[in-house]
């Protein structure tokens, strides 16, 4: 715990650097494309800043000068598969965003879907000592928290205090200089895969740049596509990409759990390819040209020309009706939704307030998804599209952009986590010589 | 709504995945460097312009004809008639100094004014001994101006190299071959003698009665004077007050005809005693006078 207390606090401080610098990379590595945004921070101060959340929701900070994409290479299922392949594509999407905004970024923010996220609720309490709360005090009931073993091969990506409770209070968002005794406090835990943190780890740093902050995806989805009320009176985000589908629940301005389903639009490409017996480019095109999940009786007049590619161009020209091309991917994209209405089960969606889902991600562009998500997930389903952000070209304000635009919002408005607050003083003699000697060590 | 027409066949063709090498992606990121892109848009012209002028004036020919044209530049520029000096005019000086200084300063005119060191002209001219103070400037009308203050000799002062003309402050005013040349001047001689020249002034002063007979006054000892006059005689004066004493001498001359006697010498050393010594055929004519008395 204590490594990655560390490790995530550098990575804070790496991003406190890059923001005093002005110039920041968002790397969205999904499994279909990769993403970049280049920011630049001019600071606040060009809008009049208010109370509150400010202008333009606080985001007239920072303008998008850089951005490009390119096809993903070597990720499946929203993890890295093949690093060398990944290198590159991060390399070309990082070049072509830098060549946009002219100017050279060292500080990158990644935010990727895969890896098994898994959501864990902690509760700790502690007396408040002073009568008053104090930032210690908060520190100190983060890390009073029972931490669950969760096995060695996962890392915690986010760790949210999601709720704070004094004495017989509850619903608190900042209980710093209230008066109480016993200060208790819930924590949103989400861990992934090591090994996929590892791995984006040293595919950044094979690219000579420097990672600022990870962050998962549905979790930025939500922060770009769900607006204020949605995040206040409960709302969840189906971020549905190609390897991987994301699902983040906001309730009261916080992520309160998170998973995703492992089905995405390559698995609806690759029933389609299977299907039709056409290759996996053709069924891709065949898919964002013609898909759709509810037929008509005119989708059975319309023929698509699929093309058979076996050389005899003269003879073999297949077509399919667009309702057998509906009647191939209509099955796949239940079963994900359907995945996905399970997962909110488990967590106990049905018992927020208000239950909207939106849908958002390349995948959410199908025609008719939303009348079938109705039917699955229920009647309060809408498709959501980017937070809009200045300086962010025409083609990337779709809904396959709002995990790289949810992060950008991520980088300029960091929430709290765990590790932004310090950790309690009586835990630091144990190791404190120790750590007098190692920065001795490390700096000379 | 779609048309029903087939739609262009699709394209099968293995998709193109350019992506940068790792070097071409990391000369990228170094041509998007600040300091490299500065360096690019200043240095690189600056170095191409210092490279071709260096290269330019590596040729010897090239380099002295940008010599011989700043020179020709120049020269024009110097030579333009507003800068000429044509003519010399020297005010303060007599004729004989002011032939002097003309031969001295050598200037061929015209000349240029950038070409003449005033200073050092000042310094030659001021060095003269008859010349007390110098200014030298280019004045109005393209004139070498050369200003000079002379010392005024007020004495004739013998030394064992010859005769030198002194100003009253004592200092040295030129030379002259003989005593005639500068009968007006009274003579002084003796070791020191310059040193207390405003004395032997007055005393020539107190001495004007007998101003024709006078030759001059001797410093002896750097202390006192002693007055030489005709036919041998001297006037002894003492250090203190020598004029008061060279007045009773005047005195004892205009009721006496002291002086006009056949005396040597009058020791005036001690004022309470003034002391008379008489030629030496003198004194045997006194004794014969007094032995002829003696006789009657």
């Amino acid at each position: 715990m204590r490594d990655l207390y560390e490790t995530q606090r550098a990575m804070r401080n790496v991003r406190k650097a890059a923001m005093q610098r002005g110039v920041i990379a968002i790397l969205d590595v999904g499994t279909s494309k990769i993403a970049c945004l280049v920011l630049r921070f001019d600071g606040p101060g060009r809008m009049p800043q208010v109370d509150g959340i400010g202008a333009l929701a606080g985001q007239s900070q920072f303008r998008v000068i850089g951005a490009a994409t390119t096809r993903s290479r070597g990720v499946r299922f929203g993890e890295i598969d093949a690093m060398q392949e990944t290198e590159r594509a991060i390399r070309t999407a990082v070049q072509a965003a830098q060549k946009m905004a002219e100017v050279r970024v060292d500080h990158v923010i990644a935010c990727f879907s895969g890896a098994n996220p898994r959501s864990y609720g902690l509760d700790g309490a502690v007396d408040v000592a002073a009568g008053v709360v104090t930032e210690g005090d908060i520190g100190r009931v983060l890390a009073s928290c029972e931490v669950p073993d969760f096995g060695h091969d996962r890392d915690v990506l986010h760790a949210h205090p999601v709720n704070f409770a004094l004495d017989h209070r509850s619903g608190m968002a900042d209980p710093r200089g209230q008066v109480g005794n016993r200060l208790a406090t819930d924590l949103h835990l989400l861990t992934v895969d090591a090994t996929a943190i590892r791995n984006i780890f040293f595919c950044i740093k094979r690219c000579d740049l420097e990672l600022a902050g990870l962050a998962s995806s549905a979790y930025t989805a939500g922060f770009s596509t769900l607006v204020e009320d949605e995040q206040e009176l409960g709302a969840a985000c189906v971020d549905m990409g190609g390897g991987s589908t994301g699902l983040s629940i906001f309730w009261k301005k916080h992520m309160i759990y998170s998973d995703a389903v492992r089905m995405g639009g390559d698995h609806v490409t690759g029933d389609i390819s299977m299907g039709l017996q056409v290759p996996m480019q053709v069924a891709e095109r065949i898919k964002t040209f013609y898909g759709g999940v509810v037929a008509t009786g005119m989708d059975d007049r319309e023929k698509i020309e699929i093309g058979g590619d076996t050389g005899d161009w003269e003879r073999d020209r297949r077509t399919v009706s667009r309702a057998e091309l509906i009647g191939i991917m209509r099955p796949r994209i239940e079963e994900i939704l359907e995945e996905v209405r399970a997962r909110l089960d488990a967590a106990g969606f049905e018992h927020l307030p208000s239950q909207q889902i939106v849908l958002t991600g390349g995948g959410s562009q199908i025609p008719g998804l939303d009348g079938l998500a109705a039917k699955i997930l229920g009647q309060q389903v809408r498709l959501g599209r980017p937070l809009r952000v200045q300086g962010l070209p025409q083609a990337a304000t779709g809904p396959a952009f709002s995990g790289a635009v949810g992060c950008a919002l991520f980088a300029a408005h960091p929430q709290d986590e765990w590790w932004d607050f310090d950790i309690p003083a009586d835990t630091y003699p144990a190791r404190s010589l120790k750590r007098a000697v190692k920065w001795f060590k490390d700096n000379w | 709504m779609r048309t029903m027409t087939a739609p262009p066949r699709p394209r099968t063709r293995p998709v193109r995945d350019p992506a940068p090498s790792k070097w071409g992606y990391r000369w990228q990121r170094w041509m998007l460097t600040p300091g490299v892109r500065t360096g690019l848009r200043v240095g690189v012209p600056a170095l191409i312009v210092a490279l071709a002028v260096a290269g330019w004036a590596s040729n010897d020919a090239n380099r002295e004809m940008i010599v011989a044209q700043y020179a020709q530049a120049k020269a024009a520029i110097q030579h333009r008639p507003e800068f000429m000096v044509t003519g010399l005019a020297i005010s303060g000086a007599d004729e004989e100094l002011a032939d002097v200084v003309t031969e001295l300063v050598q200037v061929v005119f015209p000349v240029s004014s950038f070409d003449l060191d005033l200073e050092a002209m000042r310094k030659k001219v001021a060095e003269m001994p008859a010349v007390r103070d110098v200014y030298v400037r280019v004045g109005d009308g393209g004139a070498l101006e050369i200003g000079i203050t002379p010392r005024v000799p007020v004495a004739l002062w013998r030394t064992a190299d010859g005769l030198r003309l002194i100003d009253a402050d004592g200092v040295f005013a030129g030379d002259v071959a003989q005593r005639a040349e500068r009968r007006d001047l009274p003579l002084i001689a003796g070791e020191g003698a310059e040193d207390d020249l405003t004395e032997a002034l007055a005393l020539f002063r107190t001495a004007a009665p007998v101003a024709e007979r006078v030759r001059g006054l001797v410093r002896i000892g750097e202390r006192r004077w002693d007055m030489v006059l005709d036919r041998g005689q001297r006037i002894m004066l003492p250090t203190d007050r020598p004029t008061v004493a060279l007045d009773r001498v005047m005195q004892m001359e205009a009721t006496q005809d002291l002086l006009a006697r056949d005396v040597a010498m009058v020791d005036m050393r001690n004022p309470g005693r003034p002391t008379v010594r008489l030629q030496h055929d003198a004194v045997a004519a006194t004794r014969n006078a007094s032995g002829t008395g003696a006789n009657n």
